[in-house]
C-alpha cells in the first residue's frame, strides 16, 4: 500500500474492506443452500455414529490409547466442519484422514517394529504366551474323574455344561473358566442337559464338529496352573494338567516332567533355560538396534543383503535406460508426418502398456519356460536355455520382459515431448547448416531432457519397487541357498522384504521391517538427490 | 541426388512440379525402412498377446501344446473357468471390478476436493501441504506392508467388519494414496482452469460447494477420467497389499486369485489361466485405448511445462 500507515483516509479503507469481507462471508454461508447443508448433516451424522459405536468398544476393550486418538479426531471433524471459517480444511481433511492412517502412520510403525522382535512366535503379549505354552503341554491326567459333558453353543462358540462327580453343575468355555450354574435342565440321572440362552448340540452336530469341539479347553478356574477340561469324545470331559508349572513371581516355567527351569528372559522375550534352549511361543518385546544388527552383522544375511542392494539399483537403472532408449528411437522414427499408418502402428505398441502388467509376467514366465515354453521349444527348436533359473539369464529375462512392458509409456511421452518442440528451432539450425544428428544431438535431446527427466526420475522409482514383475517373473529365483533369509539372485529389496515377512513358514516381521527401513533411507537419498538435480520443488508455487 | 544437371542446364520447365515416378529406392529412405523397424516392432508388440489368446482357445491345452498357435479353437477353457471348485473365478472378477471402481471413485473424490482448495485458496501451510504431498508419493504404501499388515490385524480385534480379510480394510488401505501423485496431476489441471469462471459463479450467488460440484468438475472431467484410470489399472495390477489382506478365496482379486492359480498348476492348465488372463485384461485394454487419448495427454501433461 502506498499510503502511510495510521491516516483517517487508510483506517476507513480497512474498515470497508473487514465489512465487505464479512458481507461476502455471510453470502457464502447463505448461498450454500438447504441441500448442501442437509447432506452436510447427513454424512456428519453417519460419521459420528460410527465414532460413538468405535468409542463404545474400545471403551469396553478398555485400550485407552486408540479410545483418545478416535475421540481426538471425531472431536475435530465435527469442529471443522461445523464452524464457518476454515474452508481448505473442509476440503483437505477427507482424504488427509486416510493418508496419515495409511500413508504416514503406518511408516511410523514400521520403524517401531524394526525395533521388535515381531513375527513368529513372537506375535503376542507374555500373558497370551504363558497360557499358550501351559495349553500346549497340557496332557491327561490318569485315573483323574469323568465329568458328565453336554456341549452349548452359543453365537459360534462351544461351551462345555458339565456335570462333576459329585452331582455339581458348571458352565464354561476357552475363555472363561468354569463356574457354577443353577438353572440348568437335567435329566433323570442328575446329568445337566441345557442352559437357557444356548443350544445344546446332538450327536450329529458333535460329529460334524468334532476337530472343533476336540480343540477346545476350558480352563478350571482363573490360574492356569489347575488345568483344563478336554473332551476326546463330546460326552464325557476329562481334567488335563500342564507339564509345565508357571510361578509368576519368579518368572519361571518349570517341566514337571523333566525338572527342567526355563527363566524369563525379557531381552529376547521368551522363557530360556540355562542350557540356552527355548520356549515357544514367546512374546513381542522391543530389542533395540538387534534387528540392523542381524541385517548387517551376520555374514549369511549381509552378503546377500548388498549384492540384493546392488541389483536393485541395477535392475531400476537399466529397466529405464533400455525403455527410455527404444521409446525415444521409436518416437523419432515414428514422428515423420510423410509416414502413412502411423496410428496402427501406435495402437499395437501401446496394447502391451494396456494389458494388466501382473499378467504379462505370468504370460512371459510361461514363454520362457526352460521346458515347454515357447521361446525354447519353437524359437530355439527345442533347446533347455533355463532362462529364468540361471542367475545371469534370469537377470536378462527379467530386463527383456520388463523392455516389452516400458517401452510404449516411454514411446508415448517422447512423441508428446517431441511434438511440443516448436518446429522453427528445426529450421533454424538446418538453415545454420547443422546435419539432421546434430540438431538432435544439440537441440532435440537437450529440450526432450528437460520435460522427461522427472518421468525418467519417476520410471526409476517405480521400479526400484517392481515387486510385480521379479515376483512374478522368477520370484526372486534362483534362490541362494546359502543365504540365511529367504532370498534369490534376482530379488530386489521389497521382494525381499515381503518374502522375510510373509512367505513361509518362519515369518519375521522384526527384519522385514528393519530392511523397510533401508529402502525407505535408500528411496530418501535417491529423491534428494534427483530433486537437487531438477529442481522440481523450486517450480511449486 | 544428382543436382548437378539441373545446375548445368537451368531451364523453365525444371520449375514446374510434376509428380515424379515412384522410385522404390527413395520410398525406403524416407518412410520404407520406419515400416520395417514398425513390423518389427508389431511383431514383439502383439506376439504375447496373442499367443495367450491362442492358448485359451486350444481345448484342454498345456503349456506345450500352447506352442502350436491357434491349431485349435475350442471355448471349452473358458466354460471350464468357471467351474473350478478350488478357484472361484467368477467371484476374483466381481471383487477386482468392485474394488477398483470403488478404489478409483474415492481417489477421485478425495484428490479432486484436496487439489480444488490448493488451486482456488490460499491458506497458511498451502505450499508445505504441496510440498508433503510431493514427498509422500517418494514412499510408496508397498514399503510399509508389514507395518498395513500388523495395523489391520490390529483393526481386526476391535473390528473384524473392517479389519483383516476384508474388502473394506483392502480400500481403506488403497485410499490412503489417494492424495499425492495423483492431486498433483489434478492440482495443475486445475490450475489451468480460470478463476475468473468461479469468480462469475460467486457473483451470481454461488457457494463454494455449488462452484465445485456443478461447474470445477466438469471443466477438469478430462483429468478426472485419467486420474479414475490410473487408478483403477493401479487397483486391478496391485498385488502385495490385496496378497496380505486378503485370506479367503471368495474375497480375493484377480491378481492374487490368477498368481495362485498359476504357482499351483502351471504348465498343466495352462489354458485356463490364458482364459483367465485374457478375460481379466479386456476390460481394462478397452478402456485403455478407448480413453488412450486422454491419457496420452495426461501424461505429457504432467511432463511438460
Amino acid at each position: 500500500m502506498m499510503t502511510t500507515p495510521g491516516t483517517g483516509h487508510d483506517r476507513a479503507q480497512i474498515v470497508a474492506a473487514k465489512r465487505q469481507r464479512q458481507a461476502s462471508r455471510i453470502a457464502e454461508a447463505a448461498s450454500a443452500g438447504i441441500k448442501v447443508l442437509l447432506v452436510k448433516v447427513l454424512v456428519l451424522g453417519i460419521v459420528d455414529a460410527i465414532s460413538v459405536y468405535a468409542l463404545f468398544v474400545l471403551f469396553a476393550k478398555q485400550d485407552w490409547l486408540v479410545f483418545g486418538l478416535v475421540l481426538v479426531v471425531t472431536v475435530a471433524v465435527n469442529w471443522i466442519y461445523f464452524r464457518v471459517k476454515g474452508l481448505p480444511a473442509k476440503y483437505l481433511t477427507p482424504g488427509l484422514i486416510f493418508l496419515l492412517i495409511f500413508q504416514i502412520f503406518v511408516v511410523g510403525y514400521s520403524g517401531y517394529i524394526a525395533f521388535t522382535n515381531y513375527g513368529t512366535g513372537h506375535n503376542s503379549t507374555k500373558d497370551d504366551a504363558v497360557s499358550s505354552l501351559i495349553l500346549s503341554a497340557q496332557e491327561r491326567v490318569p485315573d483323574s474323574p469323568t465329568y458328565a459333558l453336554t456341549v452349548l453353543e452359543q453365537a459360534g462358540v462351544y461351551s462345555f455344561l458339565v456335570t462333576d462327580p459329585d452331582g455339581d453343575i458348571s458352565v464354561g468355555n476357552a475363555d472363561s473358566p468354569l463356574k457354577t450354574v443353577t438353572d440348568a435342565e437335567t435329566d433323570g440321572s442328575g446329568q445337566a442337559v441345557g442352559l437357557p440362552g444356548y443350544s445344546t448340540l446332538n450327536f450329529a452336530d458333535i460329529v460334524a464338529n468334532q476337530e472343533a469341539i476336540a480343540a477346545v479347553a476350558v480352563p478350571l478356574s482363573d490360574d492356569p496352573n489347575d488345568g483344563s477340561l478336554r473332551t476326546p469324545d463330546g460326552s464325557a470331559a476329562y481334567l488335563y494338567l500342564s507339564d509345565l508349572v508357571y510361578d509368576e513371581a519368579a518368572g519361571t516355567m518349570t517341566n514337571t516332567g523333566t525338572g527342567v527351569v526355563y527363566t524369563e528372559d525379557p531381552s529376547q522375550g521368551s522363557f530360556v533355560a540355562a542350557d540356552g534352549s527355548e520356549l515357544q511361543p514367546g512374546w513381542k518385546v522391543e530389542v533395540g538396534l538387534a534387528n540392523f544388527a542381524k541385517a548387517f552383522g551376520t555374514d549369511s544375511i549381509r552378503g546377500p543383503l548388498i549384492s540384493v542392494t546392488l541389483w536393485t539399483f541395477a535392475f531400476a537403472f537399466l529397466s529405464v535406460a533400455t525403455t527410455f532408449a527404444l521409446g525415444l528411437f521409436l518416437a523419432i522414427v515414428f514422428n515423420d508426418l510423410r509416414m502413412r499408418g502411423r496410428n496402427v502402428y501406435r495402437v499395437v505398441m501401446i496394447l502391451p502398456y494396456a494389458f494388466p502388467a501382473f499378467l504379462s509376467a505370468l504370460v512371459w514366465a510361461g514363454m520362457l519356460n526352460p521346458q515347454f515354453g515357447f521361446i525354447n521349444q519353437v524359437l530355439f527348436g527345442g533347446a533347455e536355455i533355463p532362462w529364468l533359473t540361471n542367475e545371469w539369464l534370469a537377470k536378462f529375462s527379467i530386463i527383456f520382459v520388463n523392455l516389452w512392458l516400458g517401452f510404449p509409456y516411454m514411446f508415448l511421452v517422447c512423441t508428446g515431448a517431441l511434438q511440443s518442440i516448436p518446429g522453427e528451432l528445426q529450421e533454424a539450425a538446418t538453415v545454420d547448416g547443422a546435419k539432421p544428428w546434430q540438431v538432435f544431438r544439440l537441440i532435440k535431446l537437450p529440450l526432450l531432457l528437460v520435460s522427461v527427466s522427472p518421468l525418467l526420475i519417476a520410471s526409476f522409482a517405480f521400479n526400484f519397487n517392481n515387486f510385480n514383475l521379479i515376483y512374478m517373473l522368477t520370484n526372486g529365483g534362483p534362490r541362494d541357498v546359502t543365504a540365511g533369509v529367504n532370498v534369490g539372485a534376482t530379488d530386489i529389496l521389497i521382494s525381499m522384504v515381503y518374502k522375510v515377512a510373509f512367505v513361509g513358514a518362519s515369518r519375521d516381521y522384526g527384519l522385514a521391517s528393519a530392511f523397510s527401513i533401508l529402502i525407505f533411507v535408500l528411496v530418501a537419498l535417491v529423491s534428494i538427490i534427483s530433486f537437487r538435480q531438477t529442481k522440481a520443488l523450486e517450480e511449486l508455487n | 541426388m544428382a543436382i548437378a544437371p539441373s545446375i548445368a542446364a537451368p531451364s523453365d520447365t525444371d520449375y514446374i512440379p510434376v509428380k515424379r515416378p515412384f522410385s522404390f529406392g527413395r520410398w525406403f529412405r524416407a518412410t520404407g525402412w520406419r515400416h520395417l523397424i514398425g513390423a518389427v516392432m508389431v511383431v514383439f508388440s502383439a506376439f504375447p498377446l496373442l499367443y495367450v489368446l491362442s492358448a485359451s482357445l486350444h481345448p484342454g491345452g498345456t503349456l506345450i501344446t500352447a506352442n502350436g498357435l491357434f491349431s485349435q479353437i475350442d471355448l471349452g477353457s473358458y466354460v471350464t473357468l468357471f467351474n473350478l471348485p478350488q478357484q472361484p473365478y467368477a467371484d476374483w472378477y466381481a471383487n477386482t471390478l468392485l474394488i477398483g471402481g470403488i478404489t478409483s471413485a474415492g481417489t477421485v473424490f478425495l484428490g479432486a476436493l484436496a487439489a480444488y482448495s490448493f488451486s482456488r485458496m490460499r491458506f497458511t501451510g498451502r505450499r508445505a501441504g504441496l510440498l508433503m504431498l510431493v514427498l509422500v508419493q517418494m514412499f510408496p504404501q508397498l514399503l510399509a506392508v508389514v507395518a498395513i499388515f500388523l495395523l489391520l490385524n490390529g483393526i481386526s480385534d476391535i473390528f473384524p467388519a473392517i479389519g483383516l480379510d476384508t474388502q473394506i480394510g483392502l480400500i481403506m488401505v488403497y485410499l490412503g494414496g489417494a492424495l499425492g501423485v495423483n492431486t498433483y496431476l489434478m492440482y495443475g489441471f486445475f490450475n489451468t482452469i480460470p478463476a475468473s469462471i468461479d469468480e462469475a459463479a460467486k457473483l451470481d450467488g454461488a457457494g463454494h460447494a455449488r462452484i465445485f460440484f456443478t461447474i470445477i468438475l466438469r471443466l477438469v472431467a478430462p483429468i478426472l477420467a485419467v486420474v479414475g484410470l490410473l487408478s483403477f489399472v493401479g487397483t486391478t495390477n496391485e498385488f502385495v497389499i490385496a496378497s496380505i489382506v486378503l485370506i479367503t478365496p471368495e474375497k480375493q482379486t484377480l491378481a492374487v486369485g490368477l498368481y495362485q492359480f498359476v504357482s499351483q498348476e502351471f504348465s498343466s492348465n495352462y489354458s485356463v489361466f490364458a482364459a483367465g488372463a485374457v478375460l481379466a485384461a479386456l476390460p481394462v485394454m478397452a478402456l485403455f485405448l478407448w480413453l488412450q487419448k486422454y491419457i496420452v495427454g495426461g501424461l505429457t501433461a504432467g511432463s511438460v511445462k
